[in-house]
This record gives structure tokens, sequence and C-alpha cells, in this order.
């Protein structure tokens, strides 16, 4: 729509390739266990896994049958077995028990244990002390990076927030090294690291070991720059309720690995379909970075146009009308299809909204933002909490935007206190115990509001925000706050570093850094455009708003962002993965 | 978008910079979605009569198209299915006789790919297709000699945590001195590696008495955080729980033994556990909530059994009319408050089952308990009872309605609940703030309310243009001619 774009922008890079390197390794792998195998694969390694096998090269592969890991007895009959899991305890314990009960009925099989991205000690071990080590084979799939779209890579692995932030483990701060280096020796070498947070620090050292240990190969660059953040820098941006079309979409329907699943209400049929998301589907690619208020208006003209290309064929003879099934009628099926898909589902959040009172919850969220009429807002929290019209995940939003120091800094005292043990009392009998430990560790002290100050996060509210024409990143926040995670990136490309962001870094607690590389030969007109291309690596998760936010951020600068994402979240995939409410 | 000044909007889109952007029903946007949509759908039948070859299509369409793995997970699930080959089957125990194959010959080629019917036989041919023992450690032998030192000792901390990392051939078993073992740690921990601190974790509690373990843990915060984590993972509670025991974290302890209840099915064992969980050294916070959970599901083990023989047996008329969805057992605090009100409306204040009781036993707000009070009420159309939670009487034995909660909420409420105007416009005229009274009264149609306030108001002018927005020859339109023909009002306008 309506955007003054740059055209000199540079061309993004072929991710494909990182696909074509996971499938193959998988293949050589495989074929490490010759012969007729069954195959049982990790729940949520099943979608990742299909966006770059298919079941034929599996069984050219000689997988005979697939199963998905449910943690229960198998009912296989093949003669060798082959996992493909995560390195979790919980899976290694079932291929364990799998794995001894078969020795109890005296069968023989094969084993093979094929972990990815890697496999941990803590899994072999147990293979040692449950007396399978040996019985059993192990191999690392390095299937460290899917890339969901053009410009978004993920390594789909949402348990990267909680075991590093919650529980402190780092047992995934080599993966991301080692994501970052694969992407270094593929598409590097890079010339410039920025980066915030202890994380991005022992990742960014984690790959710098790594370069070191390997050799060097001289290449031209197509990716120039990396910035690597902690999530915990910014937990406010997830936290907010997402109004850009792919953002709400996700909130509503949950995007999974690029796919969502409409439910009957939006298909206007008796069935759910599954929809992949991503710039192929030319109408999703037109809207999915709008304000949702602007996306009416694009589809009604969309149907406005697609009705006059039917019409077209009622004056046509024969022959125009040949050309036209054999040339233009596919397209304009596709896209009807498309455009009914969407309308579906915009309508369906519509409604959803509607119900939910989501105009009275934007507004608090955006007060909060301000720092504005606080005790209007906790009252309004309140009612809410109590009424319960919110589900579980915003009951806990608010309580955890209270931790982040939203809320503290006017209202100290009696009424949080207040709210806080209601929140309690009411999660109480259905989450763990440990809610209060998330809760206190998403509680680090917060300077949100001098920090927004400083930044200019939230524009002035006497302005006005035409979201038709966005002035800034605020936009897909209906323009009432610019994520500070992007709004960080903007200001350390702008300054070329840290310089005269003291201030910031202090109160967001420092371990910043920004580093250049030694001169890498490569010349110079490359080097300008590589330059352009910045790839921002997110440590514990990101939102689509703010890879939407960062595609403005790229068109008003010429620039070209990639993210690369441990995994996609938002509020309620945040707050649920605080939860411990199963044994 | 624009901004389109219609009356109803909220104030606060009036007076901020968003312009007005509305998930309501009535508003443009969603008008013009519909008209899209209608003109998108009769595209279709004209669409889908020259839809033949669209099998390909649909495929690219979903995100598993035929032949994709997840479906084919789900075709192996019900091929499973329907040839019954799965029962009900848990982990056999190792002390069953094995149940022979179904071709049991022994001799059959089958058989043979099956694995061994009885131990031994046909070992010979089964390690024909390949020595797994040999190789499992094949990888190992193909690395070039280089790599091995002739004594596996001379690898410092920082070389074997290095080799660890890679993944390659190293050795824990030298390091046997307390000091040699914490240097290890140490270059764990240096190294970032939660892998790595783990599996030198590992090692260590193989190799140290836990006494010393907890000990040298305490000052290493990264290590014990590590520590903490995997044995949680590996289920060794007990082990966490003297962990945090020795390091005086009681709270943690105890917060550890309580979410064990998550393990308990059975409710009446459940409460036993949450009532010997009060003893623990929770914080005060955390031991109002174990408290308060503990009488909570007490509590609803009496009511479920006693609302269980009440609407089986038929008697109360309450159940039979609304029959109930689920039992109560587990659910939060405020859906039992909730179905305190909808099933125990009235009851004296001694019974368990009792809003009043409940309401006390679990110290809740005014606020808390008119909303879930009001839901309950609303949704069993019991108008009589809506009525009565805000009328309040004075000394003077006058009634007066007063909410805790501004009426504009009540009004929202009640109209999700499908209030009638009658009982709407009520509560639509105790809004105080008079802009907000009209919004809400033209939202929900409360005609009497507007002409009452424009009246009130003496404003002729808005007067004469609602004439023009109600029914001609109405009720209401007859109203307001009578209204604008009273030579006694005077008008401002």
């Amino acid at each position: 729509m309506a955007h003054s774009v740059r055209r000199d922008a540079p061309e993004l890079p072929d991710f494909s390739l990182l696909k074509r390197l996971a499938r193959d390794q998988l293949i050589y792998l495989l074929e490490q266990l010759p012969g007729r195998k069954d195959l049982f694969i990790e729940a949520d390694l099943m979608s990742p896994l299909d966006r770059i096998a298919n079941v034929t090269t599996l069984k050219q592969h000689d997988v005979d049958k697939l199963y998905k890991v449910e943690h229960k007895p198998i009912v296989s009959t093949s003669d060798q077995l082959c996992f493909l899991i995560r390195p979790r305890i919980k899976t290694v314990k079932w291929i364990c028990d799998v794995v001894n009960a078969d020795k109890a009925f005296g069968r023989f099989r094969r084993y093979k244990i094929i972990f990815s991205p890697q496999k941990f000690y803590a899994c072999e071990n147990l293979l040692e002390e449950q007396g399978i080590f040996g019985d059993v084979t192990t191999d690392e799939w390095s299937f460290y990076l899917l890339p969901l779209d053009d410009d978004i890579i993920s390594l789909e692995l949402p348990e990267f927030f909680r075991d590093y932030f919650l529980e402190g483990d780092q047992r995934w701060v080599r993966t991301a090294g080692s994501a970052l280096h694969l992407l270094h020796s593929v598409y590097g070498p890079f010339s410039k690291v920025y980066g915030i947070g202890r994380c991005s620090k022992m990742a960014y050292e984690s790959w710098r070991e790594q370069v070191e240990e390997g050799e060097q190969r001289a290449r031209q660059a197509e990716i120039g720059n990396v910035f690597l953040i902690d999530r915990d820098v910014d937990l406010v941006t997830p936290l907010c309720s997402q109004v850009v079309y792919e953002g709400l979409v996700d909130d509503i329907f949950r995007i999974k690995c690029g796919c969502v699943e409409f439910c009957p209400d939006v298909t206007s049929s008796d069935k759910s379909i599954k929809v992949m998301l991503n710039s192929q589907d030319k109408v999703f690619n037109e809207i999915r970075n709008e304000h949702f208020s602007q996306v009416f208006g694009f589809l009604s003209q969309k149907a406005r146009n697609l009705q006059t290309a039917y019409d077209k064929r009622s004056g046509m003879d024969i022959k125009q009308m040949k050309t036209f099934v054999s040339e233009e009628l596919k397209g304009l099926k596709q896209e009807h299809r498309l455009l009914s898909l969407h309308i579906g589902a915009s309508e369906s959040m519509m409604k959803k909204k509607t119900k939910q009172d989501f105009q009275e919850l934007l507004k608090t969220e955006h007060s909060l933002l301000e720092g504005f009429e606080i005790r209007e807002c906790i009252s309004y929290i309140e009612e809410h909490i109590n009424r319960q019209s919110y589900g579980i995940e915003h009951l806990l939003t608010f309580s955890n935007l209270k931790q982040l120091g939203l809320l503290v800094e006017q209202q100290p005292g009696e009424t949080l206190t207040v709210m806080e043990s209601r929140v309690g009392k009411l999660v109480n009998d259905k989450t763990a115990g440990k809610l209060t430990d998330a809760f206190s560790s998403l509680a680090k002290k917060s300077n949100f509001r001098a920090l927004g100050r400083r930044l200019n996060l939230v524009p002035k509210s006497d302005e006005e925000y035409d979201l038709r024409v966005p002035r800034d990143m605020a936009y897909i926040f209906s323009g009432a706050y610019i994520p500070l995670s992007c709004k960080l990136i903007e200001q350390v490309l702008e300054r070329d570093g840290w310089t005269g962001l003291e201030e910031v870094t202090r109160m967001l607690n420092g371990h910043e850094f920004a580093v250049t590389a030694g001169s890498n030969g490569s010349d110079a007109r490359v080097k300008t455009d590589s330059q352009r291309i910045i790839l921002v690596m997110f440590l514990g998760g990101c939102t689509f708003s703010e890879i939407s936010a960062l595609r403005f951020l790229g068109r008003e600068k010429g620039l070209k962002f990639i993210v690369v994402t441990t995994a996609i979240t938002n509020s309620a995939r945040l707050l649920e993965s605080m939860l411990d409410n199963h044994a | 978008m624009m901004i389109r000044g219609k009356p109803d909007e909220d104030d606060y889109w009036n007076s901020s910079k968003f312009k007005a952007f509305t998930f309501d029903d009535e508003d443009d946007d969603f008008t013009r979605l519909k008209e899209s949509k209608r003109a998108v759908n009769s595209i279709r039948s004209l669409v889908e009569e020259e839809d033949e070859e669209d099998d390909v299509e649909k495929v690219s369409w979903s995100g598993e198209p035929v032949g994709s793995i997840s479906w084919s997970v789900k075709e192996t699930e019900s091929s499973i299915r329907s040839t019954g080959e799965v029962r009900d089957q848990s982990f056999p125990k190792i002390h069953t006789a094995p149940s022979l194959p179904k071709n049991s010959s022994g001799y059959s080629l089958s058989s043979l790919f099956k694995g061994k019917a009885k131990t031994g036989s046909f070992q010979s041919f089964s390690e024909s297709f390949g020595d797994p023992s040999i190789r499992n450690y094949a990888p190992e032998l193909r690395k070039p000699k280089s790599e091995y030192k002739d004594y596996v000792s001379d690898w410092t901390p920082e070389e074997t945590v290095k080799r660890m990392q890679q993944g390659k051939v190293y050795s824990l078993e030298k390091f046997r001195s307390l000091q040699d073992k914490l240097l290890l740690l140490d270059e764990a921990v240096n190294a970032h590696d939660g892998n790595v601190i783990t599996a030198v974790l590992i090692y260590l509690k193989k190799s140290l008495s836990k006494e010393i373990l907890f000990r040298e843990l305490i000052t290493r915060e990264i290590a014990l955080r590590h520590y903490i984590h995997y044995l949680k993972e590996i289920g060794e509670q007990k082990l966490l729980v003297e962990l945090f025991k020795s390091m005086d974290r009681t709270e943690d302890m105890a917060l550890m033994q309580y979410r064990d209840h998550l393990n308990v099915r059975d409710e009446n064992k459940k409460r036993d556990f949450l009532k010997n969980c009060l003893s623990f050294p929770f914080s005060p916070d955390d031991a109002t909530h174990v408290q308060d959970h503990y009488t909570l599901l007490e509590r609803q083990i009496i009511i479920e059994a006693n609302d269980k023989q009440v609407e089986s047996s038929g008697q109360a008329d309450i159940f039979k009319k609304y029959p109930r969805k689920a039992s109560i057992l587990n659910m939060p605090i405020i859906t039992t408050l909730y179905y305190s009100c909808f099933y125990h409306y009235g009851e004296s204040d001694g019974t368990f089952s009792s809003p009043a009781n409940i309401r006390k036993t679990f110290r809740i707000s005014d606020k808390q308990f008119l909303l879930t009070c009001l839901g309950a009420r609303a949704k069993l159309k019991a108008w009589f009872d809506v009525d009565a939670l805000f009328t309040t009487k004075n000394w003077l034995g006058y009634t007066k309605k007063r909410s805790p909660i501004g009426f504009h909420r009540i009004v929202d409420i009640l109209q999700k609940n499908n209030a009638p105007v009658q009982v709407l416009q009520d509560y639509v005229n105790l809004v105080e703030d008079v802009e907000q009274k009209i919004s809400l009264a033209q939202k929900y149609k409360c005609h009497d309310v507007i002409i009452n306030t424009y009246r009130d108001l003496k404003d002729r002018q808005q007067l004469i243009v609602y004439r023009g927005k109600v029914e001609r020859g109405s009720s209401e339109y007859r109203k307001i001619e009578e209204i604008l023909s009273n030579s006694q009002l005077r008008w401002k306008n």
C-alpha cells in the first residue's frame, strides 16, 4: 500500500539452501541405519520436517512407517527403529522404556536416536544409566535453521525462552552460536556484530570460537551486519496485543511453523483448512504488515477488481474465452480463494474481538504504556480479572505488565498487593506453585518509563496518527508505542554503535557490544550491498509485530532485515511458557 | 481510517490521537467487509463450475498436502486403529512370560526379521546384518591417531571442556581431587555451555557426596541453577528437596513439594495431600494461597457430593432446568462462586455452598463478588435478584441504587446476558455521565432514556434530530411529538 519505498534496497539472500542442507544431512543420517525401519518423530519436529522433506523422501530411504512420539508403548513390528527427537529427558526416558520392554520380551531390534539440532550429555547419561547405551546408536541432525519465509528464519526452539530466562540453563547458548556460525559460513563473512544482553554476548562468544576452530573460506558476503538481542531486554513489546494483520492472526488463530489452521467459522464450510502464510500468498503478502483497520479497504478493493476481471468474460467470443481460461482464469481462481479466506479471517477476528471488548483492552494497554490514568487502568484490570471474560493469558498479561514495572511507579502499595494476591488466588488451583517463581524471574527492575522518554517510544498523545500513512514504527501499535526492541536496533544502526546511548544501556542492565571484523578483502561495491542487509537474531523469541516494524524500518532506510529467532512468540505463548500447570 | 465523529464513540477515541478504529459490529468497515464477502461469494458459484482439475491446487493450499509427513503419520495412526492392532497396553512387566509372535514356528523367514523368538538361537544370523557393537564404536576408531594422547590425564580442564563442546573423546576420571573437580566445573561455567556444565555436574554428582557438592554449589550460582534444572528434569524430587533444605531455601522447598499435588488425581487424596502441605514453611503469601486451595477443594468435595445426589434424584428444579455441565471439583475460586450463585442462591449463610459463606471464607472483595453474582443471576434472567444486588436503604428507609462498579459496566454485562430493554434502561439511567448515558442508550435502543435526557437538557435540536431516527408513528415518535409541542418547556435552543 501507500508506503514510500526506497528502491535501492538490496535483494535478500536465498535461504532455500538451508533447507537443502538439512534435508541432505537427514538423508545421510537415515542411510547410517541401512534397511527398512520405522521412524518415530517428536511431535514438534513434524511441522519443521514437513517444510524440508516429504514422505516420498523418507520412503526412498527405507523408512517404512511413520509415528508421532506419544510417550506410550509402541506397536511397530519393524526390526529397526529410528527416533527423530529433540534432546529432551522425557523423550529419552520413553525410548529407554521402549528398548527395555523389548529386552524383557527377548525381542531384538536395532535402534537409532537422531537428536535435533544436537545431543545433550544428560540424554546420553540417561541411556547409560538405563543400561541401553550401546544398544542404541545416537546421531545429531544439525537442523538449526528453518526458513519460514523470505526474511524469517526460526530455530523452532520455543523452550529456549523458559530454559534460559527462567531456569537459568545455558544449554541452548552454543546452539545459538552454531546457528550463527552456519549463517556466517554460508552467507557471511559478517563484518559487524552489534548486540545487547548477557545471552547475546555468550552466543556471540560461542560463534566466534566456532569460527576460530573451523577453516575460513574467502567468499563474497551476502549478509554484512548482525544484531543480537536478548528477549528480556524488551519484554513489554511481546506482551502487547497485536493489531497488525499477521500478528493478529497469530494471536487469534496461532500460526504454527508458518502455517495456520482456519476454523470452519473462517472458511464458511464444515471443515477447517490449513493455509501457509508467507510471501507466496499474494493477498496475504500485501496485508500482513498493515494495521488491521487498513485491511478492510484493501480487501474490498481487491474484491471489486476481481469482480471486474470475471465480468470481462461476458462479452467474449470463443477464442477470447479460450485465452481467458488458459491465461487468466487460474490466477483469478487462486486470488479468489485467497481473498475469500482472508475476508473470512478478518470477519471472524472482528467478531471475536468485539466480543472481548478488545477496544477497552487496547485502550488500557495504551494508557499503561503512556503511564496515563493508572488508577483507571488498574480498576479495569481488576474488573476483568474478576469477570474472567479474558482467557488466562490476559489475566496474567496484566499481572506481568505490573511485574515488569509498568504499573509500579505511580501505584505502590495496597492496590497492587491486593491485585497480586487476587491473581494468585485465581490461578492458584489451576497452576502450579512455581508461578510465583516465574513472576519474580520476570520481575526484574524495569526502567520502562524513563526508557520511553529517552527513546521517544510513546509519541505525544495530542498529535493525530494517520494509520494509512505510517510515519514511524509506532503504527504497529496504532501509533501508541514504538517497540523498544526495534527502536534500539534503529538507533544502533544509525549511530553505528552504542555511542550516545550510554544512559539507555545502563537502564537496560548493560551487556551491549559492537564489534567489527578485520578487513576481509572483499571489494567495496559488494560490501556496500551486504552492509545494508542486517540479520537480527532474537534470543528468546520475537513477535510478528516486531517483524512488521523492522520491515517498515527497512523500507524507510533502504535496508533489508532478516529476522532469526529462537521461535515466533506472542503474549499468550510467552505466558504459557511461564506456567507450570502440568505434572 | 477516518474520524467519523459518530456520537457513540467512546470519548477516548475522540480525545486521543488514535483515529477512531473500532471493533464494534455496526461499524462501516464491518459492513464493507460483509459486502466484500458477498461479492466474493457471488463469484464462488461461477468459479466452482470450472473447478475440475482442482485437486492439484487443493494440495498446495493445505499446510499438509497429501504425502506430507504429518499427513502420513495420521494415516499410520488411523490404519492402526482400523486394524485394531492397538490394545490399551501399558509397558509389560518384566516377569510376565513373553507372548509368542503370531507366526511362531521360529523358522519362517519373517520371524527372522521380527527378531529372536527365543534367546540365542539365531544370534549369528542377526549379527550378520552388521555387528551393532562394532558400529557403535566405529566412528571413534576412525578418528586420526593424532587426536589421542598417550595419557588422557594430559588434558587440562580447559582442554577437556573444549573437547566436550566439540563432541570429541574426553575423560573425566582423572579429575579426582576436589580442587580438580571444581576447576573443571568453573571452566565449564566459563565456557557458557549449559550442556557441558550439566555434564560436569552429573560427574560430580556421581563422584562427590551430596553434602560436599551442595556446599560447593552455594557459591556457584550458575552451576547451581543448572543442577536444579537437571534434577527437576530427571525427576529427582527428593534430592532437590534436600538441596533446598541444605541451602536454607525453605520456601523453594515448600513450593517444590506443593507442586507435587499436580500428580495426585483422586480428589480425596489430593485434599489430604494439601492438608499435609499446610505445615510446610511457605512464605506468608504462599501460605495463604495453599490454605485457600485446601479449604476450597475440601468444600468442593462436599458440594459436589451433595449436588450430584440432588441432581440425580431430580429433587431440585434448578438442576433439571440447567443440568450441570461439569463437576465443580478443582475449579478456580471465582468459578466456584459463580456456581454457588447459580445453583445455591439464597441459601443461608451457614451452609458451605452459599454465596455469602464462600464470599466470607475466601475474603472476596465487593467488586469481585458483585460481578460474579451479577453474571450468574443475569444468566438465569433473575432480574429481581439483579435489582436487589444494587438496592440499598438509607436510615430514612429510602431506597437507592448503588454499585462499587460504574453502571456503564453493569449495562454491558446485562446486555451480554440478553437483558430486555426494560431492564437495561433502568441501569442506563443510572449512568452519571450524560454523554456516556446517551451513547449507551443509543447503542441499546433505550428510547425513553434518550428522549427524557434531551428533555431534561432542554435540547430541542437534538430531540428533533432524534425524531428523525425513530419510526414514524411509533410510541417513541409520539412521545417526542408530545414533548416538542409542550409549551411549558423552556428550550435552550
